[in-house]
């Protein structure tokens, strides 16, 4: 309920008291796609809270104060003439239009948070599968759940096996299609220890629904700890191959 | 003369007679068959909404979603069940609903009427569009009865929709005949309003749901042959084994979902405009006066929409790895259509403004969709700006806001059509006690089950889940859809027996009941007979569909 609940408080509140608190909040979220995400949802809710209310109060009124039983009633609206037709044309479409610059100015900030990977960002390559995913760290650590340290950025790059998927980050607030033959690409923060869960949400036939894995944000020390761990198992996997190999290998000749 | 006037007195001592209906060339006739056709296509993909419902109402598997697909053996998984329930409900709601009601009945039936002409341009044109739609809902409904049904959605995507054992060439056909009849609707459409006005009669002084019908249709004559392109492709993957939308081959799977939304945004308006323009009528009626700034709804709405629609598609691509310019510049355009939509909303409320409404069945409806239009077209804002897009695609915040538009707004508008112009149809009313009740349930049952969609859809619910094990906090939200869903179901029967019940034993009204000055109640009887008007039209200098005040 938070996300919806944040927004109402937001309404209600006065702006100029929050105002001090917003620009404290600013130094810490500029880079977080996640929460910034939380404070767009917040500033364009209000902005259609106001657009829908001006228009629904206006609505209420016009339907009440305009009826009658008089079947034989007719309106007496006068015709409007040339230059109240061009301001009923014209203002509300500048008033519409600074609107959509505004917000397209606010989702394009937003954006470029999202699209920036930063410089320091770990990387994994991500395969989709119908219906899994896997990640390689690129150490010759592979899984099937995410496991990312907290504080340091990470981005995913996807590719997929068969047909679309999509990495749905839901806590994250990110999402981008996994797409046969391109390797799309997504970062986010895990800002702190958490377990989420990632789903597929681009349609993927019969097991879609099942497609689901988690995102373990733990501390820079467990996941040494646990990359430690993987390291080795990997190693011991490619030993138990190749002793596999060479002993087959003689057979052979 | 002559001729006309034999058939005339051929059919008043005939009373019903199917070879007439099958054969017919009347517009009218021709546009209650496309009623009952998509009325009937309707049902079937309402059916589908409500075993939807069901299956998501409780976590796990109920199982019961098979049946509504008539798998009885269960020899489908639940999941690919209902998938199939998926596939049927968008694409027939969307192909064999929204848009043959709006304009195939409604544009049928009325636009002939209310430019005072005596059929469309080609009325056996007419009768072959017809009748490739029946032929379509035939085909569709097949999904039923094959064992390899159909699970690609609404949309096909490849590569899904190629290598799925589903049975994508029935996806495809329906796609084709609804196509080929909405391009011979066009042709007819547009060639009957630039041609067929009675004399007299100015672009300017054409109703509002006459210019929304050419809107409409100039849609549809640009973009449906990119739809009827890219699914045929499709076929050739799928069945042929070319490699278009195959990336190993040097095909691009997202070319596929650029031509499909090239059309399908657009179908959108199709859907959006002639909706607007039976509402503007009833408005106008209702209210007693003319449209509010008529220019501005006219040139700067119908025709913003047109120019602008077609460059925006790449909104339903935010997340499917499009060029990031690419995303940012489609925003803008995209939220740019919010111009001459305001328009037409201004125009709409305005119409309002020191009428003297009155409040029939019909104005109901028109009421609530007034909401609807401000809740639907608000939601797509967020979902418009890219980059909160990023959360909310895909999520039943989505599913909600398309189903405000779509599935609330442009169905009642419809439904208010059918009321209103039920005196028109067939002599007699169909705005009694059954109707009020059907009203209540609709609305609220609908309000219902779309509400807790948006809440849970911000907080994450993903659309095209047929099961949700790791949202157990969103099953309170999903029972109450299900009891709103089922409470709609009520509602629709009722509205329906109504319907049929007031066709046969209505109370019988006088010509033009709600008093309105549009040619199709002012200058013939109710239901008008073959030929449409007893004396030819001719309209004045100064005449208005809405001149209420002389
Ligand atoms: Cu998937
Ligand atoms: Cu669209």
């Amino acid at each position: 309920m938070r996300i919806w609940l944040g927004p109402a408080a937001g309404f209600i509140g006065t702006v100029s008291t929050n105002a001090a608190l917003a620009e404290a909040a600013k130094e810490t979220i500029i880079n977080n796609p996640t929460t910034a995400w939380d404070h767009a949802w917040t500033e364009v809710l209000i902005d259609l809270f106001i657009i829908g209310g001006i228009f629904a109060a206006v609505a209420v009124y016009l339907l009440i104060r305009y009826r009658t039983r008089d079947p034989d009633a007719v309106g007496t609206a006068a015709p409007l003439n040339l230059e109240k037709a061009l301001a009923w044309a014209l203002v509300p479409a500048a008033i519409f239009m600074a609107d959509d610059f505004l917000l397209s100015a606010k989702g394009w900030s937003l954006w470029n948070i999202q699209r920036t990977v930063p410089q320091n960002a770990m990387e994994v390559k991500v395969t989709a599968y119908q219906w899994y995913f896997e990640f390689d760290y690129g150490n010759g650590v592979t899984a099937t759940d995410l496991v990312v340290p907290v504080g340091k950025p990470v981005v995913m790059r996807m590719t997929s096996n068969d047909v679309i998927h999509s990495f749905g980050l839901n806590e994250y607030r990110l999402k981008e299609d996994i797409v046969p033959g391109r390797i799309t690409h997504l970062w986010f923060l895990p800002d702190r220890p958490r377990e989420t869960d990632l789903i597929c949400v681009e349609f993927c036939g019969n097991s879609h629904s099942e497609m689901t894995s988690k995102v373990k944000a733990v501390s820079k020390a467990d996941f040494d700890a646990w990359m430690t761990k993987s390291l080795k198992k990997a190693e011991d996997r490619r030993h138990l191959k190749l002793a596999v190999s060479s002993e087959t290998a003689p057979a052979q000749q | 003369m002559s001729a006309i006037a034999e058939i005339e007195t051929a059919t008043v001592k005939s009373g019903f007679r199917l070879s007439e209906w099958v054969f017919t060339t009347d517009h009218k006739r021709i546009g209650i068959l496309y009623l009952i056709g998509s009325m009937a296509a309707f049902l079937v993909a309402g059916l589908m909404a409500l075993g939807i419902r069901i299956e998501q109402t409780a976590i796990g598997e109920s199982g019961l979603i098979n049946y509504f697909v008539l798998d009885f053996s269960r020899s489908i998984s639940t999941g690919t069940a209902y998938n199939v329930a998926l596939y049927f409900h968008g694409a027939a709601m969307i192909l064999a609903f929204l848009i043959p009601g709006l304009t195939g009945f409604a544009a049928n039936y009325l636009v002939p009427l209310m430019l005072g002409a005596r059929d469309v341009a080609f009325p056996r044109i007419n009768a072959l569009s017809l009748w490739l739609f029946w032929a379509a809902i035939v085909v569709a409904l097949l999904t039923f009865l094959v064992p390899d049904k159909p699970d690609v959605l609404w949309t096909g995507y490849p590569p899904y929709s190629i290598t799925t054992p589903g049975n994508t060439a029935l996806y495809v056909f329906t796609v084709h005949l609804i196509g080929f009849a909405s391009i011979l609707g066009a042709v007819n459409f547009l060639v009957t309003i630039i041609y067929m006005r009675a004399p007299g009669m100015g672009w300017n002084q054409m109703n509002m749901f006459v210019w929304t019908t050419f809107g409409a249709f100039m849609i549809q004559i640009v973009f449906v042959p990119v739809l009827a392109a890219a699914v045929t492709l499709l076929l050739f993957d799928k069945y042929l084994g070319t490699g278009f939308f195959d990336a190993a081959r040097g095909g691009d799977p997202l070319l596929y979902q650029n031509l499909f939304w090239f059309y399908s945004h657009p179908a959108v308006y199709v859907i959006f405009l002639p909706a607007m323009g039976l509402l503007y009528e009833i408005v106008a009626t209702q209210a007693k006066n003319p449209i509010f700034n008529y220019k501005a709804a006219v040139y700067g709405g119908i025709i913003g929409i047109l120019v602008i629609t077609g460059e925006v598609w790449v909104h339903h691509l935010y997340i499917a790895g499009m060029p990031d310019w690419l995303r940012i510049g489609m925003m803008v355009t995209t939220l740019l259509i919010s111009v001459p939509v305001g328009l037409m909303v201004i125009s709409l409320w305005g119409t309002l403004y020191k009428g003297a409404i009155t409040y029939n069945i019909a104005m109901r409806y028109v009421v609530v969709c007034m909401f609807l239009i401000l809740v639907g077209g608000l939601t797509g804002i967020p979902l418009a700006i890219t980059s909160l897009n990023l959360h909310l695609s895909e999520t039943s915040f989505v599913h909600a806001h398309f189903h405000f538009i779509m599935g609330l707004m442009a169905t009642y508008s419809l439904f208010a059509a059918i009321y209103f112009w039920f005196p028109k149809m067939t002599g007699r009313s169909a705005d009694d006690g059954i109707a009020k009740l059907a009203f209540w349930c609709n609305v609220l049952g609908t309000q219902l089950t779309f509400w807790p969609l948006f809440i849970i859809g911000v907080e994450g619910m993903p659309r095209r889940y047929w099961d949700y094990a790791m949202y157990p906090q969103f099953q309170p939200y999903h029972k109450v859809a299900t009891i709103g869903a089922l409470i709609t179901a009520v509602g629709i029967v009722l509205m329906m027996a109504g319907w049929i019940h007031a066709a046969i034993r209505g109370r019988k009204t006088s010509t033009n009941p709600w008093k309105s000055r549009s040619l199709e109640w002012t200058n013939t009887e109710s239901p008008p007979g073959p030929g449409n008007f007893p004396k030819p039209v001719q309209v004045g200098k100064d005449w208005t569909p809405y001149d209420y005040h002389r």
